[in-house]
């Protein structure tokens, strides 16, 4: 199949914040804005945008697509919003492929944005419209319900401490220190994790990652602009994105074989056959701490129920063998959903090309993955990003 | 070396800003109303938990019994064939002790939240529920329950007919 090589050559981000004085659009434009200047273009370079938002009713704009557009440079151009639930940020940057990839366009703007400050008293509310209306919404479920259940089926099956979850919050809270985006940052033991109030055992606290509101861009370009306007552009290796049953308490839960299947997705693209060996960094998305684990053993980098000991051992920090989550994560830079996949890009990106200053991992990194999830604990998207053009 | 992310914009706000009207916020409060149709699978499932009683759906093709019941088997894409009466009794397959409320209110005494593998359906084949009359220290993954019914005056074709699970004693 003959396609076009596809670069990112750009990336820009907001704060990452519990609430922003700026409306979603403006978060937008913010966004959008110190991508472009990042990469030296004017929107009158840009042949197309792709915007990535979570569900209207955190913003509480419906339509939030159409709303958002202009703050995404989205004016007198193709523009469409795409939408796979909490793994929109990475699934965005594979629509944003398609367009140039096909040869239909030469550059694409990507924009993910989420407001959620905007939903009172707080937006946990509104994720009771996440189950199933009929079945399951009048238990009065919320969100920490899938998560906790999922969490307990998995350190069930495998023998997983409650320690080596919370690992994870003082890894990814400590690597936000250096990001300058971050909500919350913060330098933590395994005890302050397991001290902080128990939300819904075996979740506490500072396993959660926080609401937030934010957005983060990325600009793609096809192989001649990427290589005449980019010294080093970080090349798009591959892309995957798979769906499970939406029937979750059918399911297996211990598991995400739909990341492991995603993953295979890319990992074929890329021509990667042994994923442990070919991939130098990792940004797994990680809204709640045991999930980076999980994920981790869907992106087939550490065995099933394995993540925890390599994570004990060392070879998750920035410095290790592999280095997973440098940014500081979702628990740590913070989750305005679709913006939150996207800044992962974003740290790809600047990792890739050396940019990532007191974050940055040691051994020159030649290919990193950033994967998000989501939907009712169903989606996995993935995308490969590398210093090498692909084949 | 450039310095990276060389342009994070943004203007947190925090209570304070507010107070003193750096801001406004504009409030709404939506009334929207919707009647949602049942369905063929749901709404059979839905009378039977009236009766007191759990229904499934089989396929033929993959022999699974399928709770909730369907009626389309999302495997095999084809349709299912038989309704298949399963029992009000299950194992817990994992649970959680949820010190929050729906509306993120702290709860005293958590809610226990689980997926419950019920009995006559095929293994793995879970619903949500909740389970109740068990100190919260004590539950267990495996643990058998059954479900125990609100009185039938009070049933309206809800799953929360079933007021809860409760562990089955030996």
């Amino acid at each position: 199949m003959s396609r076009r090589k596809v670069a990112v050559v750009g990336a820009g981000m907001t704060k990452f914040m519990h609430r922003a004085l700026e409306t979603p659009k403006e978060l937008a434009w913010l966004a959008a804005k110190s991508a472009l200047e990042s990469a030296d273009m004017k929107l009158n370079q840009i042949d197309c945008i792709v915007l990535g938002s979570a569900p209207d009713a955190f913003d509480g704009v419906h339509m939030k697509g159409e709303y958002l557009s202009d703050g995404c440079g989205g004016w007198k151009k193709p523009y469409l919003r795409c939408y796979v639930g909490g793994g929109t940020g990475v699934y965005a940057v594979a629509q944003a492929w398609f367009h140039v990839a096909s040869g239909l366009f030469d550059t694409a703007l990507v924009v993910c944005e989420e407001k959620m400050s905007s939903c009172l008293p707080h937006p946990q509310a509104a994720f009771l419209t996440i189950f199933d209306h009929i079945t399951e919404q009048p238990l009065k479920p919320n969100l920490l319900w899938i998560f906790a259940l999922e969490q307990t089926r998995y350190m069930e099956t495998y023998g997983i401490a409650l320690e080596d979850i919370a690992r994870v919050s003082v890894k990814n809270k400590r690597n936000a220190l250096d990001h300058p985006a971050a909500q919350l940052g913060a330098d933590l033991t395994i005890k302050d994790v397991l001290a902080s109030e128990v939300m819904a055992w075996p979740v506490h606290r500072l396993m959660v990652s926080p609401t937030s509101d934010g957005a983060a861009a990325v600009i793609l370009a096809g192989e001649e602009i990427a290589r005449r306007i980019s010294d080093r552009p970080a090349w798009i290796q591959g892309v995957g994105w798979c769906l499970d049953t939406a029937y979750w308490t059918n399911r297996d839960l211990a598991y995400p074989e739909y990341v492991e299947k995603a993953a295979w997705m890319a990992y074929r693209m890329a021509g990667i056959r042994e994923p442990r060996k070919e991939i130098n960094i990792a940004e797994p998305y990680d809204p709640f701490a045991y999930k980076e684990l999980h994920h981790l053993e869907g992106l087939q980098l550490a065995p099933k129920g394995q993540a925890p000991k390599l994570l004990a051992d060392g070879v998750f920090e920035r410095n290790g063998d592999l280095p997973v989550t440098p940014s500081g994560g979702l628990l740590g830079v913070g989750n305005p959903i679709a913006a939150a996949g996207l800044m992962k890009i974003c740290e790809l990106f600047w990792q890739l090309r050396g940019e990532a200053g007191t974050r940055q991992v040691p051994g020159k990194p030649e290919r990193g993955v950033a994967q998000a999830w989501g939907d009712l604990m169903q989606v996995g998207t993935v995308v490969v990003m590398g210093t090498k053009e692909p084949a | 070396m450039k310095p990276e992310p060389k342009l994070v914009r943004g203007t947190p706000l925090d209570e304070k800003a507010l107070k003193r009207g750096k801001t406004f916020s504009v409030t709404y409060e939506p009334r929207l109303r919707y009647g949602w149709d049942t369905g063929q699978a749901i709404s059979r499932y839905l009378a039977e938990l009236k009766e007191g009683r759990l229904i499934a759906r089989s396929c033929r093709k993959c022999e699974r019994v399928m709770i909730p019941p369907r009626m389309f088997c999302e495997r095999c894409f084809r349709p299912t064939d038989e309704w298949v009466y399963v029992k009000d009794t299950g194992k817990i397959f994992t649970f959680s002790l949820c010190y929050v409320s729906w509306d993120v209110r702290r709860l005293k005494q958590p809610e226990i939240p689980a997926v419950i593998e019920i009995d006559g359906a095929s293994p793995g084949m879970g619903i949500l529920h909740v389970v109740k009359k068990i100190a919260p220290g004590k539950v267990r993954i495996g643990m058998a329950v059954r479900a125990v019914w609100r009185p039938k005056a009070k049933r309206i074709g809800s799953v929360t007919d079933i007021a809860y699970w409760q562990p089955i004693k030996n």
